[in-house]
């Protein structure tokens, strides 16, 4: 019943993007997601999308993996697109009571759209080629000068492996409990929606209470191997860059500056 | 007329995909009426993902489960009340307990199934005394309970809704000896009075020995055997090539008879196994 979660899921493979440092694949995929809205005109929205599309056929992970990712927020997408028809200068191409429909909305519908579903599908790159501790890894290092604002950098970073590594477990413990349920003829499927609101009750209560039971048991057998914070801690893994982290800088640094350039070059349409 | 009876079941998890996996294949069997019967087999034999077939939690690929004459996928809509008829209790049954007291989480089963106040008050009641908790624990918060008490409340939550077939996947995993034979000696308390089919999964060979009426070898998701107690048993070395094991004393029987002593390997329990060999120095002093 629980199933078909794609969102943050990690698939193993041996890819250019796979190897890849985390650190650079967080720093460049920020980069990217602010380059995706500055641009202005279709032809810098095109060769982002291109690049984008590159970046995904280099992490040898089939295309329909990508558009599951989308499925998720497609609504979304779809409703922001429409709303945004009706907002726009420009020459108006139909009318109807208070609605207009104007080149303008057209471009701002299409930028949208195309912007939320390259932003979904790159950052689906991340999380399908890094795997979790790694993820959590470059991202602690990534925020380690936090720490002079007494920001506790490795306890959230901990916190974030832990939340993941748990992630297939509750499900998990959901599905048994969810029968436990049933075969007390408990009935998630049926009657008014506050009936169905409440039938979640006897799920999420043993759900919570084990939640606790388990934290309590992972604190003390950590407590048990003398963990005690980031403190003086050594990695088994220790991260590197390497000449693939170079290169991608290079291309991302190039198709970055394209932008710019060609944002100034044919002028701003939004 | 058998209460229950599968034909040729088979059920097969996540078909279509790498993790395709063939976990009950072809089995058939039939249960009669007021029998208690324990299921052992191998982990992974398939025993958890038969008794969840048996009260529709999971839908047979292939194959019906017939209770009482009737299919009990005919109507998908009324799975439900299949359910009330076959109770089953998990593995670590406690996980389940979630109300503000006893009393309600035991009558949640009842609740679910309709019945009036008074009704469910009575069932409430009797289950609580069956499994052996006192009044007043039935006004505490479940989780006030030690882990034996909440065990035997979660158990109370089943048996409340009387089923015809009980179905207990280890009921007694992960408890102290004391506490394991209190819990059984009340499921046969309750088998007794209520004349009702009790099916028990367990790893114990000597509780299932005790125990059983009939027993389902369950092995590689298919039926290995099922037959009465003391013939299953005087198998004991087509169980152990199944990855399962007989009774220690069935097993000290076994290698007697090995030895050219006419010893009776049909013994499952201590004090009878105790009563042959005191026999058998008898004669052979005699001698």
């Amino acid at each position: 019943m629980v199933s078909g979660i794609t969102l943050g899921q990690f698939l193993p493979g041996k890819s250019f993007i796979h190897k890849m440092d985390a650190r650079s694949k967080i720093v460049l995929l920020m980069a990217f997601i602010v380059f995706i809205f500055l641009c202005r005109n279709f032809v810098s929205l095109l060769s982002m999308t291109i690049f984008g599309l590159i970046v995904i056929f280099l992490t040898r992970i089939s295309f329909l993996k990508y558009l599951k990712s989308l499925r998720v927020i497609l609504v979304v997408t779809i409703l922001t697109g429409i709303l945004n028809l009706f907002y726009g200068r420009g020459d108006v191409i139909c009318e109807w009571w208070i609605f207009r429909i104007t080149s303008g909305g057209i471009n701002n519908a299409i930028f949208v759209i195309v912007r939320i579903a390259i932003l979904v599908m790159i950052s689906a790159v991340l999380t399908y080629t890094t795997s979790p501790t790694d993820l959590t890894d470059g991202l602690e290092r990534l925020m380690k000068p936090l720490t002079i604002f007494h920001i506790k950098v490795h306890e959230i970073a901990m916190m974030m492996t832990i939340a993941l590594r748990f992630i297939p477990v509750l499900l998990e413990e959901t599905d048994k409990i969810m029968n436990a349920q049933k075969a007390r003829g408990a009935d998630f499927e049926s009657g008014s929606l506050i009936r169905r609101v409440r039938s979640l009750i006897p799920i999420l209560i043993p759900l919570f209470v084990s939640s606790f039971r388990r934290a309590g048991e992972l604190a003390m057998a950590m407590e048990c191997r003398c963990y005690n914070g980031g403190k003086n801690r050594t990695r088994m893994k220790v991260l590197h860059y390497g000449y693939r982290d170079l290169l991608a800088v290079i291309c991302c640094g190039a198709v970055f500056t394209g932008v710019i350039l060609t944002n100034n070059y044919f002028g701003a349409l939004i | 007329m058998s209460i229950i009876k599968a034909e040729n079941l088979r059920f097969v998890y996540s078909p279509g995909t790498s993790f395709e996996k063939t976990a009950i294949d072809d089995v058939s069997f039939e249960i009669e009426e007021g029998e208690f019967v324990g299921v052992i087999g191998h982990t992974g034999s398939g025993k958890s993902t038969l008794v969840q077939l048996l009260n529709g939690l999971l839908r047979p690929d292939e194959g019906r489960i017939i209770l009482n004459g009737k299919d009990i996928w005919e109507k998908p809509k009324k799975i439900r009340e299949i359910r009330f008829k076959v109770g089953m209790v998990f593995q670590y049954p406690e996980y389940q307990l979630f109300e503000e007291t006893v009393y309600k989480d035991i009558a949640y089963g009842p609740g679910n199934m309709g019945l009036d106040n008074e009704e469910i008050d009575k069932r409430v009641r009797e289950a609580a005394s069956f499994v052996g908790l006192r009044d007043d624990q039935l006004e505490v918060s479940p989780f006030e309970l030690s882990g034996g008490e909440k065990r035997r409340a979660a158990i109370a939550g089943v048996i409340a809704m009387d089923p015809d077939v009980l179905i207990l996947d280890e009921p007694t995993a992960g408890l102290d000896p004391l506490g394991r034979d209190a819990l059984l000696s009340r499921i046969v308390d309750y088998h007794n009075v209520r004349k009702n089919t009790v099916l028990l999964v367990s790893h114990s060979m000597e509780d299932i020995a005790r125990l059983a009426d009939r027993i389902l070898v369950m092995s590689h998701g298919k039926k290995y055997m099922l037959d009465d107690s003391e013939k299953v048993f005087s198998k004991g070395r087509e169980l152990e090539e199944i990855g399962l094991r007989v009774p220690q004393i069935t097993k000290i029987m076994l290698m007697l008879k090995e030895r050219g002593i006419s010893a009776d390997t049909s013994v499952l329990t201590v004090e009878h196994g105790f009563n042959e060999i005191v026999n058998l120095t008898g004669t052979a002093k005699g001698v």
